[in-house]
């Protein structure tokens, strides 16, 4: 079982914070890998927020391909971070990690946000399928003021390694898995957090209804749903489905993956919307043990349970600064002073969401609608 | 000189007992002569004989052996092919002594001479082939363990539950958004498909004429108990040949889907009862085909068609009843489906799902392409080889049509490739449960893709103890002269067929099907939707099987 570390606050922060709270529930990671994403960034990269910021890493044939590619498709280089690699124990350092941000091609410079999101997406995909065959290219996200790095180890040794301690790369919502690997092989593109044009996600669990789910969403025409190296990786599509594709509320988010039985349809006031989203998304359901955080274009940060509440979590914090987390000591290492009798812990019909700039945290029951 | 025929003395033309199916064995000292398995018997292949017997006896203290000659009654099995021993057992059933049972052989040649009269050898039941069946092949390997705690069948709470009706895709649904949260917009003026939340097991066509008033009432019986005091939505689809005119007019016409077939029969009956409806049917059926028998019309013989049967159908007593092959009025796939779609939706107001029937086919991913362009229909059952019939041909159930599993999963695979495998459901029928597994057969297809199976043989099998078995035992449906009681209209024959008993083991079937679902699909983790699909969970030991089905390999 996966251990998840996201925090969101209304002030920048470093990345280790995340990965200090990921080892106090070290019991549910084994080395198998780190994965973080950054979204509202500060430092650097603060004046840079127009700009997509392509995140991944590459061998030295890939870095050049990469070059190539993104000068042919008239993307203009704006500014390129590397971490700093420190030589650690076990860690075996590929060429290139990095983040580099990008001017849009001028063809594209007064096209609409989402023929934007598009063009990011599908430039990630096509890096993806140059360098997947030989591992030369990984390309993890290409957005706008969000920045994915992933490698595999111990979370508190690969944040010495990339440097994390001292670098000034800071963000105000930050997501970390602390990867216990059930994919039978470690691969990169497994590893949490998932990111598809502005929305991420992060699973602590096993999603049994997994293969349905991939069918249905790679039967629905759109390019980015493709990967699925993790039965976890189609929560992050789900809610890009349900939430951009279909143009849902948040909220309904749950009703997709856990609907609810007939007779608690019935209560609600959205009851024949909801009996046709059911039918209608039925192989979207998940099942199995499955905690989901995630967040959304617009910093809106959220966790839900799979309809059993087969798996821990927990939501705290004070306003400006709030934890999502698997267990409640990685949330007492975040965020150590605030009023433990308000800690929130999810169950099966709950979803909490918490407001951009984490000013407010509130449950959403879905009973209640 | 030639003896005259029929009087050779070698006995030449006629058949020995080794050319039969079944040898009757009948013991000589356990029998009283009570005569009950003569009398039982459905097809008079056995029947007291008088004979003479030689012994040889010797009194006084030295041998002294003289012949002497007694007559004596036997039971004697005859040798002639239209009077062949079926291996029903009923005789044994009814023998007091436990002197008489018929033994299958092996070495029979009974389709070399079952065709007097240039006829072909005609039965019922289902293809006569013991073999396991691919169905019978699949397991179930994905086991959640610790990475996903598997779940406990009888705690947590199941949702075994599917869709029959025809899915709108997500982009489509007329759905508005208004002070946050979504409504359905009833001025799209977007049609909306009717659909039925039901059972994933559902029991398949049998036709009132097919089967005898007891057990079709008993099956009728035990779903509407199912339905009302179990809370399980199991559905029963009625067949060719109409429905009880105060049942189309009660509240329990929701449990049923009405047939309509090539012959039409029962539905002049069934258009003038619409009016009076209190109820919509669960859905309508249209047959272009069965399993058992594809490419091969229906057969309703005319000992069989009495009064009520008559009655109900809207024809003459006493007259064979054909449906041809095809429905005749038809020529093409657009008026075979999409019009017989749309007339049949329309006489229910477009309230009810209307789907059809076909027998496995290699080409059915032809029909499959054609419905999933068609708004309106509901749904797709692929009826497999192993399907079973009241009457057909042999030669048409042993060899024609295709095994269920790969053309099911070749039809699912095909929505995905489209996107739409939630649009359509596949209903899959033929074999299930033909080794009694009935709940495995069922999982193993839903998660080939299919949204429910459907039922006929294993439900007689095991709600009114039918003999028929793929040994080729008994099979007389066709006759008029089931043993059981099942498949006749004969009264002193359906008079041994107890309706609340059928009821009773219908309600039983199901419920242990029930628990046998969730003992499958607890350990596979799955408890929130019927695992349509999830072929990641099967696996067979045979290579070319789960390249063919794209599952894996296991052994």
């Amino acid at each position: 079982m996966c251990r998840l570390a996201a925090i969101t606050s209304n002030k920048y922060f470093s990345p280790i914070e995340n990965i200090l709270a990921l080892e106090t529930m070290k019991e549910g990671h084994d080395g198998s890998g780190l994965g973080l994403t950054l979204k509202d960034l500060g430092g650097e990269f603060e004046e840079l927020k127009a700009y997509p910021i392509l995140s991944g890493i590459c061998s030295k044939k890939g870095i050049e391909v990469v070059n190539d590619y993104m000068k042919k498709k008239g993307f203009r280089l704006e500014h390129i971070w590397n971490p700093k690699i420190k030589t650690v124990k076990g860690i075996a350092p590929r060429d290139h990690y990095f983040a580099r941000v990008y001017e849009y091609p001028p063809a594209y410079k007064d096209k609409s946000a989402e023929e934007k999101e598009d063009l990011l997406m599908n430039t990630r995909l096509a890096l993806r399928k140059i360098g997947e065959p030989d591992e030369s290219i990984f390309a993890f996200s290409f957005y706008p003021d969000v920045i994915t790095l992933k490698e595999v180890g111990d979370p508190l040794e690969l944040g010495e390694f990339f440097g994390l301690d001292s670098d000034g790369l800071k963000a105000k919502i930050i997501f970390a898995q602390g990867r216990q690997n059930t994919n039978y092989q470690i691969y990169l593109y497994a590893c949490h957090p998932f990111f598809i044009q502005g929305y991420c996600s992060m699973t602590n669990g096993e999603n049994t209804a997994f293969v349905p789910i991939r069918e249905f969403l790679m039967g629905r025409g759109f390019p980015g749903y493709i990967g699925y190296n993790s039965d976890s990786e189609v929560f992050t599509h789900i809610l890009h489905y349900t939430a951009r594709q279909l143009g849902y509320p948040l909220q309904y988010y749950k009703d997709v993956i856990t609907p609810l039985k007939p007779a608690e349809i019935e209560a609600r006031k959205d009851s024949d919307a909801l009996k046709l989203m059911k039918q209608s998304l039925r192989p979207l359901c998940i099942d199995g043990p499955n905690m989901v955080i995630g967040f959304t274009p617009d910093g809106t940060c959220f966790m839900v349970q799979d309809s059993k509440k087969l798996r821990p979590g927990v939501v705290a914090g004070i306003k400006g600064k709030y934890a999502l987390m698997s267990e409640e000591c990685g949330v007492d290492k975040a965020v150590p002073k605030r009023d433990k009798s308000m800690d929130i812990f999810p169950m099966k019909y709950d979803m909490v969401i918490v407001s951009p700039g984490a000013e407010e945290v509130k449950v959403w029951n879905q009973l209640q609608g | 000189m030639e003896p005259a025929s029929g009087l050779r003395l070698d006995h030449n033309h006629d058949l020995s007992l080794r050319e039969f199916p079944y040898i009757v064995r009948w013991r000589d000292d356990r029998c009283k002569r009570c005569g009950r398995c003569t009398a039982a018997c459905p097809v008079k292949a056995i029947e007291a004989a008088v004979k003479i017997q030689r012994y040889v006896v010797s009194e006084g203290d030295s041998p002294a052996p003289k012949a002497e000659r007694k007559v004596i009654q036997i039971v004697e099995q005859a040798t002639d092919m239209e009077r062949y021993c079926v291996g029903c057992g009923a005789c044994t059933l009814v023998c007091p002594n436990e002197a008489i049972e018929p033994e299958f052989n092996p070495q029979n040649k009974l389709l070399h001479y079952k065709n007097k009269g240039g006829e072909g050898y005609k039965r019922g039941g289902r293809r006569n082939d013991p073999a396991i069946s691919t169905l019978d092949r699949l397991k179930f390997t994905r086991i959640s363990m610790l990475t996903d705690p598997a779940l406990d069948a009888g705690r947590h709470e199941f949702r075994l539950r599917t869709l029959l009706g025809r899915i709108l895709p997500p982009e489509e649904l007329p759905l508005k958004l208004v002070n946050g949260k979504l409504i359905a917009d009833k001025e799209s003026g977007r049609f909306i498909p009717p659909v039925r939340e039901i059972y994933p097991i559902m029991i398949g066509s049998m036709s009132i004429g097919a089967l005898s008033p007891p057990m079709w009432e008993g099956i009728a019986m035990g779903v509407s108990y199912l339905n009302e005091v179990e809370g399980m939505p199991v559905v029963m689809c009625s067949g060719e040949g109409g429905m009880p005119p105060r049942l189309l007019k009660s509240k329990y016409l929701k449990y049923f889907i009405i047939q309509i077939a090539s012959g039409y029969f029962g539905w002049d009956e069934i258009i003038h009862a619409l009016p009076h409806m209190v109820e919509d049917p669960a859905a309508i059926e249209i047959k272009y085909g069965q399993g058992a028998k594809p490419g091969d019309g229906g057969l309703l013989m005319a000992q069989k068609v009495l009064k009520l049967i008559a009655g109900i159908r809207g024809v003459p007593q006493f007259v064979d009843l054909a449906s041809p092959p095809t429905h005749q009025t038809k020529y093409s796939i657009e008026e075979a489906v999409a019009k017989m779609i749309q007339s049949m939706s329309m006489a229910w107001g477009f309230r009810v799902p209307v789907y059809p029937k076909i027998s496995g086919t290699r080409t059915a991913k032809a029909v499959l392409n054609n419905l999933a362009r068609n708004p309106y229909a509901a749904a797709l059952s692929i009826d497999g080889e192993d399907g079973g019939t009241g009457a057909a041909y042999n030669v048409s159930m042993d060899k024609m049509g295709h095994p269920i599993a790969s053309n099911l999963r070749e039809c699912y695979l095909d929505l995905v490739k489209q996107g739409k495998q939630n649009e359509l459901p596949l209903i899959a029928a033929g074999g299930i449960g033909k080794k009694g597994n009935l709940a495995a057969n069922a999982a193993a297809l839903i998660m080939l893709g299919a949204s429910a199976v459907s039922i006929g043989k294993y439900i007689m099998q095991a709600a009114a103890d039918c003999f028929g078995d793929e040994y080729n035992r008994c099979n007389l449906c066709n006759t008029g002269k089931c043993p059981r009681g099942i498949t006749t209209q004969d009264p002193k024959l359906y008079r041994r067929l107890d309706a609340d008993k059928v009821a009773e083991r219908v309600v039983e079937t199901f419920k242990a099907a029930d628990v046998e679902l969730r003992k499958i699909f607890a350990p596979m983790g799955r408890s929130t939707e019927l695992p349509i699909g999830m072929s990641d969970g099967l696996s067979t030991d045979d290579k070319a099987m789960a390249e063919r089905l794209g599952i894996s390999y296991a052994c």
